[in-house]
């Protein structure tokens, strides 16, 4: 069996579920904060290696924001951002 | 007050946005609390008094809420600084509450496990345990105080007797002198955080089962409100409802109001009273406390919309959907509600930006809310459209007049836009764009109770604000028109004597190339309490008698005086003008300070003047001087 592939949140489509397998702040270089301070309000929004996360909504222009399920809570990011969430669709670890 | 009350212990409530925790603080607190700023900071204090069952007065705290200690805007700072005790005007806790939704815990315990660490004592109050139980959460108490190694306690805010429980806890908590260590405490870096993020994990795993499934209701009304395109239609479905209700429902009240000063102005003229004492009374005081109390009704109904949408969980989502749109000029998505409200009036609009949690992206929208086009540019508007704009038809079905006026609103929302856009580049250049990253509440049936106190507590912030710095500034403008008195018989209006008219003669030569007379300078002194009152102004100045159909007549003789040219610059004018003293001493006050007013009104001065200098020049060279 092929391990699923690891992707940036910030290209996942609506309806995709996994779980977070890191946070690579290189992969976010447009964000509109420094990579240590992003990496912290990520995590302060539960955004943590583990967690489970489903995107669930979108915005009309460029699909953005978007809407994502982290564990029990919803969090609405833009996609630059969500850029740094490394996920597999890998429902088990 | 006695010194025994005085040194009641204090209280801090600290938790997650959207914990419950201001209903909380209400359930507590009731009618003894009262919303004020924090010195120096645009951040609102909450603060209000309780007595234990065993007696003890203690005073509350609502702290705004936050993820973590590690402050990330001024509101979050004055938590931390709150917290650690190093705020100079306040009393540091003797006791915190960490409050936590029962339904949405995960962040909550790492909060907690961070409160832990700075030498005070803490207590955990699960908030929202009705909802949590009846979405199948099960929380194991006793487990989660060993597990976390703080008191725990359930509460129910919304329901009598809910908080029974944590007032008991107070007083135990209360009772004995709590060791404090000193404060220890520093900003996590992302590895203490994932460290402190694993642990609650792991004491969630221990103390809750089933924690983790999306609200059904929320699930359901989110897939119709959050939908990319109905979610938009509704949105401003929904905002025509807001601006008609602040625009049109509060019509009636206002008048009542408005009438009610005018009666009292009407008795207080025939009271017998020096001459100059009268006119202290009705056009200094009566006037001036009128026309600020005459906003009462819309800062009343538009709170109750905001404090309502945002009870209910859907002010996230509406920042949520508008981010994009607004995001193209800099503004954040939150601003539309404050710059929706500044088509009624700023005054409303500019105390209701505290939406917006970023000081930056609130700086700029109250920058920017004066130049929408506010219900008192409407009388100076229509004055100078029917007098002077033909009403006729172009491209057969749209009145040239209504197309002024549109044109006159789009120019104002055109001008906001740009100005954020380049505010955002002039001012905040040196700092990145602040991400947009908010959590969206489940939502919840709002508490009538919670709202009416809400509401309550921003009117009285209001009055007391109009009280004192709108007031005095109301003064100092009928002074400028009533000093020096006109001479021994006079033939001229009063007015033509004051002050305002040397001020107007003075500044001629900077206005005629606006196309500006004298008379127009004097006007705009009264307008500054209220841009409306310029219309009374020019009726006075040009000694038209008030009454029935008074305005028509002021537009039948400005029309024989003056050239199209000048009614056009004066409408530009209008548009951008500061000429609003209560606009400015609310900005002064929301952003603690003369810099941002200052700021305000010189750079609409400067647009007004450039706007109204290009259109009477463009006007003239085309023949309209």
């Amino acid at each position: 069996m092929s391990n699923p592939p690891i992707i940036a949140l910030g290209d996942a489509r609506v309806g995709y579920r996994g779980r977070i397998r890191a946070l690579d702040l290189d992969r976010a270089p447009a964000a509109g904060l420094p990579p240590p301070e992003l990496e912290r309000r990520l995590i302060e929004l539960g955004f943590v290696e583990g967690a489970a996360v489903e995107l669930l909504h979108q915005g009309l222009f460029g699909g953005d924001p978007i809407a994502v399920r982290v564990a029990a809570t919803t969090i609405a990011l833009r996609r630059r951002e969500a850029m740094a969430v490394m996920v597999s669709a890998e429902t088990v670890p | 007050m006695n010194a025994g009350i005085d040194l009641a212990p204090v209280v801090a409530l600290v938790g997650n946005p959207n914990c419950g925790k201001t209903a909380l603080f209400n359930a507590l607190t009731g009618s003894r609390q009262k919303v004020a700023n924090y010195p120096g900071v645009t951040v609102e204090k909450k603060a209000g008094r309780l007595t234990t069952p065993d007696g003890r007065t203690v005073e509350i705290v609502d702290l705004p809420g936050t993820y973590s200690l590690r402050a990330r805007s001024p509101d979050e700072e004055i938590t931390r600084d709150a917290v650690l005790g190093k705020l100079a005007s306040e009393r540091a806790p003797d006791l915190i509450v960490c409050v936590a939704d029962a339904s949405n815990l995960r962040l909550a315990l790492r909060l907690a496990l961070e409160l832990k660490h700075v030498g005070r004592p803490v207590m955990m109050a699960l908030n929202m345990m009705d909802i949590a139980k009846k979405r199948g959460i099960e929380i194991d108490l006793a487990v989660l105080a060993r597990e976390l190694g703080m008191p725990v306690v359930s509460s129910v805010a919304v329901r009598r007797g809910g908080t029974d429980r944590l007032l008991d806890a107070l007083d135990d908590r209360l009772a004995v002198h709590q060791p404090m260590s000193a404060a220890d405490w520093r900003a996590p870096d992302a590895a203490a955080l994932r460290g402190a993020q694993g642990e609650a994990d792991r004491v969630l795993r221990a103390a809750v089962r089933n924690p983790g499934h999306l609200d059904p209701t929320t699930a359901r009304v989110d897939a119709v409100l959050l939908h990319p395109v109905a979610g938009l239609v509704i949105l401003l479905a929904l905002l025509f409802v807001m601006f008609q209700a602040v625009f049109a429902w509060a019509r009636p009240l206002m008048e009542l109001i408005s009438e009610g000063f005018t009666w009292l102005g009407v008795v207080v003229a025939q009271a017998p009273l020096p001459e100059i004492a009268r006119s202290f009374l009705k056009d200094g005081l009566i006037a001036g406390v009128g026309s600020v109390i005459v906003f009462l009704p819309q800062i009343v109904i538009l709170f109750l919309f905001i404090l309502l949408l945002e009870d209910l969980g859907y002010m996230a989502r509406a920042a949520f959907l508008m981010d994009r749109i607004m995001g193209g000029a800099g503004l954040h998505g939150r601003a539309f509600i404050p710059l929706l409200s500044s088509f009624a009036c700023a005054i409303p609009g500019i105390m209701a930006t505290r939406v917006i949690d970023d000081r930056r992206d609130r700086l700029t929208t109250i920058l920017v809310a004066p130049l929408m086009t506010c219900s008192a540019r409407i009388p100076v508007y229509t004055l100078i459209i029917s007098a002077f704009i033909p009403d006729r038809p172009v491209w057969g079905f749209v009145g040239l007049q209504g197309l002024v006026m549109f044109g006159l609103y789009a120019a104002g929302i055109t001008a906001a836009l740009a100005v954020s856009f380049v505010a955002k580049r002039l001012f905040w250049r040196t700092t990145a764009g602040e991400p947009f990253m908010l959590e969206l509440p489940d939502y919840k049936i709002p508490q009538a109770r919670s709202l009416a106190m809400g509401v309550m507590a921003r009117a009285l912030a209001f009055l007391k604000r109009a009280g004192t710095t709108i007031l005095s500034m109301m003064i100092l403008i009928w002074a400028l028109a009533s000093f020096p008195q006109p001479p021994e018989g006079a033939t001229e209006p009063a007015i033509n004597y004051s002050l305002a008219a040397r001020i107007g003669h003075a500044i001629e030569p900077v206005t005629t190339p606006l196309g500006f007379n004298w008379q127009i300078n004097v006007a705009l002194i009264p307008g500054m309490a209220a841009r409306e009152v310029a219309v009374g102004a020019l009726g006075t100045i040009y000694a038209v008698d008030a009454g029935e159909g008074a305005a028509e007549k002021i537009g039948k003789v400005l029309a024989g005086q003056w050239p199209l040219a000048t009614a056009l610059a004066l409408l530009a004018w209008y548009v951008f003008a500061p000429q609003c003293a209560s606009t400015l001493a609310v900005i002064r006050r929301e952003t603690g300070g003369w810099r941002w007013m200052a700021v305000t009104f010189f750079y609409m001065l400067a647009l007004a003047y450039a706007a109204a200098l290009a259109t009477n020049q463009i006007a003239r060279a085309l023949g309209a001087g």
